[in-house]
């Protein structure tokens, strides 16, 4: 909401300059967003009237002017606008002037006329975007003054971001209005006076949906003349507001609208068919706008009739049937207040924001309108000319919105600021910002005036007093809580010592979007179903994540391009799964390796410098995961899934409990995707990776025996089941179980595997003796012999 | 006799000779081994008159002494200069880069948000967290958000056909929170939050957190106090914060929390705009309706709630210029921010 700062003092004594005015509104709950100077500043312009305007000698288009400015003689100047004419006020920079943007005049000679200056456009001294010719003034403008000073340039625009409670501020008055709280000084401003009828004529009105629309004040003007130039203070004013000025009569209606904060609407009285009724709309009904859009209205927008059909969206936009136009002589004015219920979505359904719909879902003051009608035809009159009829309030007086009072408890007031006032500064607190007051036992009765729609409970109250008071009057209270040690399980580990290990792991943390790419997804995961957005904000950004793995690989990528070999990156957030008809978030920690399995380094072995695959990221794991429980509980299932390399892939159990996956890309995959090294990637469910409380196992004193045996077994026998075979045949004596090679190749059958194991035994109780240990792996050898058809190898 | 001394000196002469280790054992076990050449002479004692034995045995013996301690002498010696020539022959470059894998890190953000859940755990809150696809219910009515008020459209919400959506705030965790525990409450709830909006300083996807206590008597100047507290611990350093009357549906009074600009103090520069304060939260007294919506009696507790970004509040602390870098998983980015 843009302020002229000159208009505002206009309607009250103001203490501030206009930073301190910003400053104050700020802490008041009104905020400055910026601050500006009406105009770029000039010197030496000044009104001036052409006294004659020749044809120029030498061109065709130009014209010598002579100019009167002030005491002295007239000046000759060359202009070549088309409405430079004999009589008309406008604006002279004389020679010395500067304008906007820097520019100096000089005594120049234009095709060999000599010209003591320019007259000068609205672009030209920075008050238009565009303009046609030069500037037009009043005749009344007085000639030699500062056209700075005639124009009231010296002035600021603030722009404040009113708060969507507060509708009664989107005005002058309104504005005025906390002024006056703030400051203890009262709001003046023009009163205008109460129409006198000149002519009977009027405009039945019938309110269909008083709940809606219970007060509609009509009055019309006949005899207006639409085609006069609206006062420059007025278009001038509109123009610091951010409006354009279009026509004497809309000029006004929107005047009034910034001055009071009451919309209104002008018709052109002679195309309006009968009487006006105010109604919901009928199904498949249309309106055919202002801005010549035909819009489809729905049985929740109120609209205003008349006997031919809809003639504008109440609250929102009129139609263009019953525009007012330069030709218009008679118009009937709509000045109404409607409930900000049949207001509020509407307007946004087509893309309209208008001034009008922004005031009326916010609430303008429903005992305004008489005054509103008062000031519009007042300054119509004072342009345009005209005769007023009667102004006819139609109003449904039990639909008025109502303000009972609130209480206000002393206790409540302070309780819930944690301060203490006196009861005189809450009375004139409250009396200051137009409530009225009557003290109760404990507290007050307080009623809100007309135009507040956000005063509707205790709190609210103790809001105002607390804003206009100052929050700064508020001290800092330290809480005093009760001490008390709050449960902390250790089965959930700390976020950041879990996400530390991977850190350590050489992993760094990326935040991706919870959104994907579909196109990305569906290819990894062709047969998940995704929730799709309803209104995404790209259409590569436009479905939930089933996995973390798109927005990962899609990093890889894109540090890939930024010519990263070696690539470690994990996420911990949300995976969404649409499933059984419902939304399943699973909170996910997953991860991808690519490129090279340590950091390019000096001295070390060729193996070091291979790509990572599936055992250096299971290695990282296994780190995690020993980080979360003394015993090895997570076991790795032959399993895959589409996006994975079949024979590389594994689904992660905890227990007998599916938690993750891990595996490498799938082949097609890298080469679709254009990876220069296959990505490796983990994926868990946060929710597994609880902590194992670890028990102390006693130690055994006695010494250990090791035993290393390699046995030779088909190559599809898991590792994992030979090592529970070992176990169980090798006793409780079993220490520890090493698996220090795997072999295939010169000296294998083909088909065939060699697993060096060492096997390391000790008693709790005594040594155990050579025969003991043979004893043990005689066992240990022919239960793999029986379960795998395994050989020794010598 | 002039043979045992002979013997001695040669013995001695050899000892002296040795150049390693080696050498110095095998002329111990030539001199005084079981076959040595002196311990011969003591088994040769048999073979004399009792009268003598014990003194030539004394002789040998003393004999025997000397060769052992000039052969440790020489050990030693040779000891010395073995770990000499090790150390000179074993000098490295201990500039040259260490061995094995390098750490990564955690995301700023990350950083960030651990950072302000310690501060207030420290302070008696607990962290508490919600779904992130929400329902109307817990993202605006519960929060006292009236079907269509302009307050809605403020948050570029993102929709589900269905009508779910994604939580535009993390105020609904408030809700939650309370519909589980009742009253008294201590939380904060940081998480992702999301709007349908994509510029320069705004992300569709964003971090926030929560905060919320509900007891008897809580008031402004509490939360005052807890807001304050927090800045200046989170930045470590003494700065000016001040409460500015806003507008939320779901606190009552409401209010915007700027604080001095962490950059000039307050002077003004470019990232405070020249009005040497930065918006840094929103925060107000919890709405009765707010309260009533969660089934805690709004006459006998009052409460207050806060939401901040996280983001920013990252940004801040570590001088990132621009939002989105956050989210662009550059690793030239995030490998800046790889301490603990």
């Amino acid at each position: 909401m843009k302020v002229s700062y000159a208009w505002l003092r206009e309607w009250i004594e103001m203490p501030w300059d206009g930073a301190l005015l910003g400053q104050r509104l700020t802490m008041a709950g009104i905020e400055l967003e910026s601050i500006e100077a009406v105009a770029p500043e000039f010197l030496d312009v000044r009104v001036a009237e052409i006294l004659s305007a020749e044809k120029h000698p030498n061109a065709e288009k130009l014209r010598v002017c002579r100019v009167a400015c002030g005491a002295g003689e007239p000046l000759q100047i060359v202009c070549g606008a088309p409405n430079a004419r004999a009589g008309l006020k406008s604006a002279l920079a004389v020679i010395g002037a500067r304008l906007a943007g820097g520019l100096t005049i000089k005594a120049a000679k234009l095709r060999g006329v000599e010209s003591a200056g320019m007259l000068c456009s609205a672009r030209e001294l920075g008050l238009a975007e565009d303009s046609q010719g030069i500037l037009e003034l009043p005749a009344d403008a007085p000639a030699g003054v500062a056209l700075a000073t005639y124009l009231q340039l010296d002035d600021v625009v603030l722009d404040f971001n009113v708060t969507p409670n507060r509708g009664d501020a989107l005005s002058i008055l309104g504005i005025a209005r906390e002024v006056a709280a703030l400051s203890g000084k009262s709001v003046t401003g023009p009163a205008p006076r109460p129409v006198s009828a000149a002519h009977g004529d009027t405009l039945p009105v019938h309110l269909e949906a008083p709940a809606a629309c219970p007060r509609f004040a009509g009055c019309v003007l006949r005899g207006i003349d639409n085609r006069v130039l609206t006062p420059i203070w007025i278009s001038e004013r509109l123009r610091r507001a951010g409006v354009r000025s279009i026509s004497p009569v809309v000029d006004v209606t929107n005047y009034v609208m910034l001055e009071l904060g009451q919309p209104m609407h002008a018709y052109d009285r002679a195309k309006l068919e009968g009487g006006i009724q105010v109604r919901f709309a009928r199904d498949g009904e249309s309106v055919r706008l202002l801005d010549a859009r035909t819009v489809q209205v729905g049985s929740d927008v109120l609209l205003i009739c008349d006997a031919a059909g809809p003639v504008g969206l109440a609250g929102i936009m009129g139609g263009e049937r019953t525009a007012v136009s330069r030709e218009t002589r008679d118009i009937f004015l709509e000045v109404a207040y409607f409930s900000p219920e049949v207001i509020i979505g509407r307007a946004l359904r087509w893309g309209l924001a208008t001034d009008a719909s922004q005031r009326f879902e916010r609430g303008v003051d429903p005992g305004g309108q008489e005054r509103a009608v008062a000031r519009a035809v007042q300054l119509i009159q004072s342009i345009a000319g005209g005769e007023a009829g009667p102004v006819i309030v139609t109003e449904s007086e039990r639909h008025r919105p109502q303000r009972p009072p609130v209480r206000l408890r002393r206790s409540r007031l302070s309780q819930l600021l944690g301060a203490q006032f006196d009861d005189a500064r809450v009375e004139a607190t409250l009396a200051g910002l137009g409530m009225g007051v009557e003290p109760l036992p404990g507290g007050w009765h307080v009623t809100a005036p007309s135009y507040r729609f956000d005063i509707a409970i205790e709190a609210d109250l103790i809001e105002e007093v607390a804003r206009i008071v100052g929050y700064e009057a508020i001290g800092e209270d330290d809480a005093r809580g009760p001490e008390r040690v709050r449960a902390q399980p250790e089965s959930e580990p700390a976020e950041h010592a879990v996400l530390e290990v991977l850190a350590m792991r050489g992993y760094q943390e990326a935040v991706s979007y919870a959104f994907v790419d579909p196109g990305l997804q569906q290819q990894l995961f062709p047969d998940a179903a995704a929730l799709a957005l309803a209104n995404p904000i790209a259409s590569d950004l436009s479905v939930m994540r089933v996995s973390l793995w798109p927005g990962l690989l899609k990093a890889a990528l894109e540090n890939q391009r930024r010519q990263r070999e070696r690539i470690r990156l994990f996420e911990h957030g949300a995976r969404f799964e649409w499933r059984d008809g419902t939304t399943h978030e699973i909170d996910t920690l997953a991860g991808l390796a690519c490129g090279p399995r340590w950091p390019e380094q000096w001295g070390v072995s060729a193996a070091m410098r291979e790509p990572a695959d599936f055992f250096d990221v299971k290695g990282d794991l296994q780190a995690l995961f020993a980080a979360l429980s003394p015993t090895a509980s997570w076991r790795y299932e032959p399993q895959t899934r589409p996006c994975l390399h079949p024979g590389r892939s594994a689904r992660l159990m905890r227990g007998d409990q599916p938690v993750g996956w891990l595996g490498a890309l799938h082949p097609s995959l890298v080469r679709a995707l254009e990876f220069v090294h296959a990505p490796i990637l983990f994926e868990l469910d946060w929710a597994a990776l609880a902590l194992d409380r670890p028990r102390y196992q006693e130690i055994s004193r006695q010494p250990q025996v090791r035993r290393d045996i390699a046995f030779v077994v088909d190559e599809a026998v898991p590792l994992s089941r030979l090592l529970e075979r070992v176990s169980l045949a090798a006793s409780s004596l079993l220490r520890d179980l090493r698996v220090f090679d795997i072999y295939q190749g010169r000296g294998i059958e083909p088909g065939r595997k060699s697993i060096a194991l060492g096997l390391i035994f000790q008693d709790f109780s005594r040594t155990l003796t050579d025969d003991d240990v043979a004893r043990l792996v005689a066992a240990v050898v022919a239960d793999l012999r029986e379960s795998f058809n395994a050989s020794i190898r010598e | 006799m002039q043979a045992l001394t002979a013997l001695v000196e040669q013995a001695l002469a050899e000892v002296g000779g040795c150049t390693d280790l080696g050498a110095l054992d095998a002329t111990r076990v030539r001199w005084l081994g079981k076959k040595g050449a002196l311990t011969e002479q003591l088994k040769s004692l048999g073979g004399l008159a009792a009268a003598e034995r014990p003194a030539a045995g004394a002789r040998i013996n003393e004999a025997k002494a000397r060769l052992q301690a000039a052969i440790e002498a020489r050990r030693e010696q040779l000891g010395r200069e073995e770990i000499e020539r090790a150390l000179a022959a074993g000098r490295i470059d201990v500039t040259l880069p260490g061995r094995g894998e390098m750490r990564g890190g955690l995301h700023p953000v990350t950083k960030a948000r651990l950072r302000i859940e310690a501060l207030f755990r420290a302070a008696g809150f607990e962290v508490a967290t919600g779904p992130e696809i929400e329902d109307d219910f817990h993202n605006f009515e519960a929060l006292n958000f009236p079907p269509n008020h302009p307050a809605r459209a403020m948050h570029d919400t993102f929709y589900f056909p269905g009508g779910k959506l994604l939580r535009t705030h993390t105020s609904p965790v408030q809700i939650r929170a309370m519909l589980e525990r009742g009253a008294p409450i201590a939380i904060i709830a940081p998480g992702r939050v999301y709007r349908c909006d994509s510029d320069m300083t705004h992300s569709p996807m964003f971090h926030q957190v929560e905060g919320l206590k509900v007891d008897e008597g809580v008031s402004f100047a509490n939360l005052k106090a807890i807001l304050h507290g927090f800045l200046q611990a989170f930045f470590e350093r003494d700065l000016a914060m001040r409460l500015r009357p806003s507008f939320f549906p779901f606190t009552e009074p409401s209010a915007e929390v700027d604080m001095s600009c962490v950059f000039c103090d307050g002077r003004g520069c470019r990232t405070c705009k020249y009005t040497g304060w930065l918006e840094i939260a929103g925060c107000g007294m919890v709405h009765p309706n707010v309260l009533t919506a969660s089934g805690i009696d709004a006459e006998r507790f009052s409460g207050y709630a806060f939401g901040a970004g996280i983001d920013r509040l990252a940004m801040l602390r570590y001088g990132v210029s621009d939002l989105r870098l956050f989210f662009e998983s550059d690793l030239r980015f995030l490998e800046q921010f790889r301490t603990l």
